[in-house]
């Protein structure tokens, strides 16, 4: 599903990652672990393509191909999804405006029908209802006076209907009470399939107690400095990340 | 003495006199001539002129601007805003001439007059008497206030016909009242002058909707003048769109007093015209006195677009809010002059105003002014300013949903603009409104 080999990549000519090397079967979830500073959430978005990263060796294959030669929207269309860790709010778009644009236009680069109002509506209100958010947060601006909580509400509800290949959770976890971690675990477990693969980008090793990983890998100075199996990470909630501040120095 | 820009329009008030509307009347033959006057002696304005210094009126004084005979026009479609059945009164006028032969009128009621100024200036000249240039003063020498007006006063001087609506007290028209002003020139470049007078007697309502629009691709200037009266407890929502032809130069000089309690609701649209100015001059003169002075615009090529408002809290207890939002792009330019003059009597005045521009281009440019003259203690005023690009997160957020960077900006921008049009009380005409904005943007 993604090969990432001995990626580089600065951020305004400092550079954050050190070469990594990652490779995600498909179904499998992988947790990139580390304190902050250590590239995670750079890692994160040059999977998506923000701007201001610089990639200066390495590559990224996605499926096959050259991930990093690819615009954003090609990226989500070919079924890359980032769950952004402060998701951005749009004043004056309504939510549902928002997630339909989104699913059609990733429907017409696929070359399938748009859905029209009716038949989104439906789709929209299962999935809402599976997620248990409320009706209300479609008619609402996107994400705008959106808690925390229903910010990342909401980013589940695009990851659900945008039904990516991998899905990219970048500290998705971060600012979340414990009935909302809860929540937003539910709806990525139910997103689990043989088909689709996860990374879920964490400081913290609670998120991992409600998705289980298959890997877990630390990054610390811009480099993966140890990959392990889940009970990795709770080695990691007793030891703390102090051990690995020296191994990338 | 004459100053050369000036100088073919007085020729032309000249030709033109003894076929303006009212002629015969002497008072309204004094008010001309005094118009006329004023206006030769001040010349047409110039980037020295403080009110100007942003918007050069040059590009106007280079065509040759003849008279038009709006009867010779004929039109197939009429360009309405509202949807079939939504208004029972609709007022044409082609160059500045009043075309009955367009126009629906619903039989009058009492109290409720809705016609032309020229049929008003035939029925009933003391009505007009007691308010035409009286709410607009534009006689008078130049240098004898500060706020001269000399487009105003070659309005006055060559006023052409427009709409006259006069509620009696307590009247109330629910649809709204749609003038269409068309602009038709083809080689010929045509100058015409609108004249619009409103007057809401206490306690009454009306809609009133301004469209104008151009037929023929050929340059006109639309040289508009609207005085509107608002009695205690009276309520005015004002609209207009104004999507005129690439070659047209589009100015419009409002002047309102409002009453006690009275509301005076406006929201423009500016999206036609090389270079336009929309000037609306507010005074609040009875307690309670509210009004809203919003606008859109959407400007590209060389195209310019001056919004120009002065709003006086007279008396304790009045407010106003004005929102003016903007996209530019390529070298258009945009001007925001707002001016709050609060009076020393006015305690308790409310006044906020806010222009929120944005920039799709690296030549667009945006001058802005706000002025707040405060004489009173104990009030609240405030203004704002925003200019700047697209929300580079939000447009990457979008794109990372799927959305490919152009629709993802059409998206963002049809946002920014579409709130604006929230605050519209006319439902009927949102959704002229709302495909304006997906028209500019798709073209």
């Amino acid at each position: 599903m993604l090969e990432i080999k001995n990626l580089h990549v600065t951020v305004e000519d400092k550079e954050i990652l050190k070469g990594i090397d990652l490779t995600i079967m498909p179904g499998e979830i992988h947790a990139v672990m580390g304190p902050n500073g250590s590239g995670k959430s750079t890692l994160a978005y040059i999977m998506t393509g923000r701007e201001g990263y610089e990639v200066t060796e390495g590559e990224v294959l996605y499926q096959g191909r050259d991930l990093l030669a690819m615009a954003p929207e090609e990226r989500a269309a070919e079924g890359v999804f980032l769950a952004f860790q402060y998701p951005v709010e749009i004043p004056g778009v309504p939510n549902t405006t928002f997630l339909k644009e989104a699913v059609n236009a990733q429907r017409r680069h696929r070359g399938e029908d748009e859905l029209d109002a009716m038949q989104f509506l439906k789709v929209v209100r299962q999935k809402v209802k599976e997620l248990g958010i409320a009706d209300e947060m479609l008619k609402r601006a996107v994400n705008v006076g959106f808690s925390g909580g229903e910010k990342k509400r909401n980013e589940m509800l695009q990851m659900a209907l945008l039904e990516p290949r991998l899905a990219v959770l970048d500290e998705t976890d971060s600012g979340l009470d414990i009935d909302a971690l809860k929540a937003v675990a539910d709806g990525v477990n139910a997103l689990r399939a043989p088909d689709r693969s996860m990374l879920v980008i964490t400081h913290y090793q609670r998120l991992l107690d409600h998705i289980v990983p298959d890997k877990v890998h630390v990054l610390a100075g811009g480099r993966i400095v140890r990959s392990g199996g889940k009970d990795l990470a709770r080695e990691l909630e007793r030891t703390g990340y102090a051990e690995f501040a020296t191994v990338a120095a | 003495m004459t100053t050369a820009g000036a100088q073919p329009f007085v020729e032309q008030y000249g030709a033109l006199k003894g076929a303006l509307p009212g002629v015969g009347l002497p008072w309204l033959a004094e008010l001309r001539e005094a118009g006329l006057a004023r206006f030769a002696s001040l010349g047409l304005p110039t980037p020295r002129d403080e009110s100007w210094k942003y918007t050069n009126l040059r590009p106007l004084e280079k065509v040759a601007f003849g008279t038009p005979n709006g009867e010779a026009v004929s039109i197939d479609r009429l360009p309405s805003l509202l949807p079939a059945g939504a208004s029972e009164n609709r007022l044409v006028f082609v160059n500045g001439h009043y075309r009955a032969d367009l126009s629906t009128l619903k039989s009058l009621r009492e109290g409720v007059e809705i016609g032309s100024l020229a049929a008003g200036l035939e029925r009933s000249p003391e009505t007009v008497a007691e308010y035409l240039g009286q709410i607009a003063p534009a006689g008078g020498a130049a240098g004898e206030q500060p706020g001269e007006q000399p487009l105003l006063a070659l309005n006055t001087a060559l006023s052409g016909d427009g709409l006259m609506l006069r509620l009696g007290r307590g009247a109330k028209v629910k649809t709204p009242i749609e003038v269409i002003f068309i602009g038709a020139a083809t080689e010929q470049a045509l100058a015409y002058h609108p004249r619009n007078l409103i007057v809401l007697e206490p306690e009454s309502q009306a809609v009133v909707i301004e469209h104008h629009v151009s037929l023929g691709g050929g340059a006109t200037f639309a040289n508009s003048a609207t005085e509107i009266e608002l009695g205690d407890g009276a309520l005015l929502h004002h609209y207009k769109m104004q999507a005129e032809g690439p070659e047209t130069f589009h100015v419009s000089t409002v002047h309102a007093r409002v009453g006690r309690d009275a509301h005076y609701d406006s929201f423009g649209m500016s999206l036609g015209s090389r270079l336009s100015r929309n000037e609306v001059s507010v005074r609040l003169n009875g307690q309670g006195a509210n009004c809203h002075l919003n606008g859109a615009y959407m400007v590209r090529g060389k195209q310019h677009c001056d919004t120009t408002t002065l709003v006086e809290h007279l008396v304790p207890r009045t407010s106003c809010r004005e929102v003016f939002k903007g996209v530019l792009d390529d070298e258009a330019r945009a001007v925001f002059q707002g001016r709050i003059v609060v009076h020393p009597d006015a305690q308790q005045s409310d006044g906020h105003q806010l222009s929120k521009a944005m920039l799709l281009s690296e030549r667009a440019e945006i001058d802005i002014k706000p002025e707040l003259e405060i004489y009173a203690d104990d009030v609240k005023c405030s203004h704002g300013a925003t200019a700047g690009d697209l929300d580079h997160e939000a447009l990457f957020y979008l794109r990372s949903r799927g959305l490919p960077e152009g629709p993802a900006r059409r998206l963002l921008i049809e946002a920014f603009l579409t709130e604006s049009i929230e605050a519209i009380a006319a439902e009927d005409l949102c959704p002229a409104f709302l495909a304006s904005i997906a028209d500019w943007l798709k073209t």
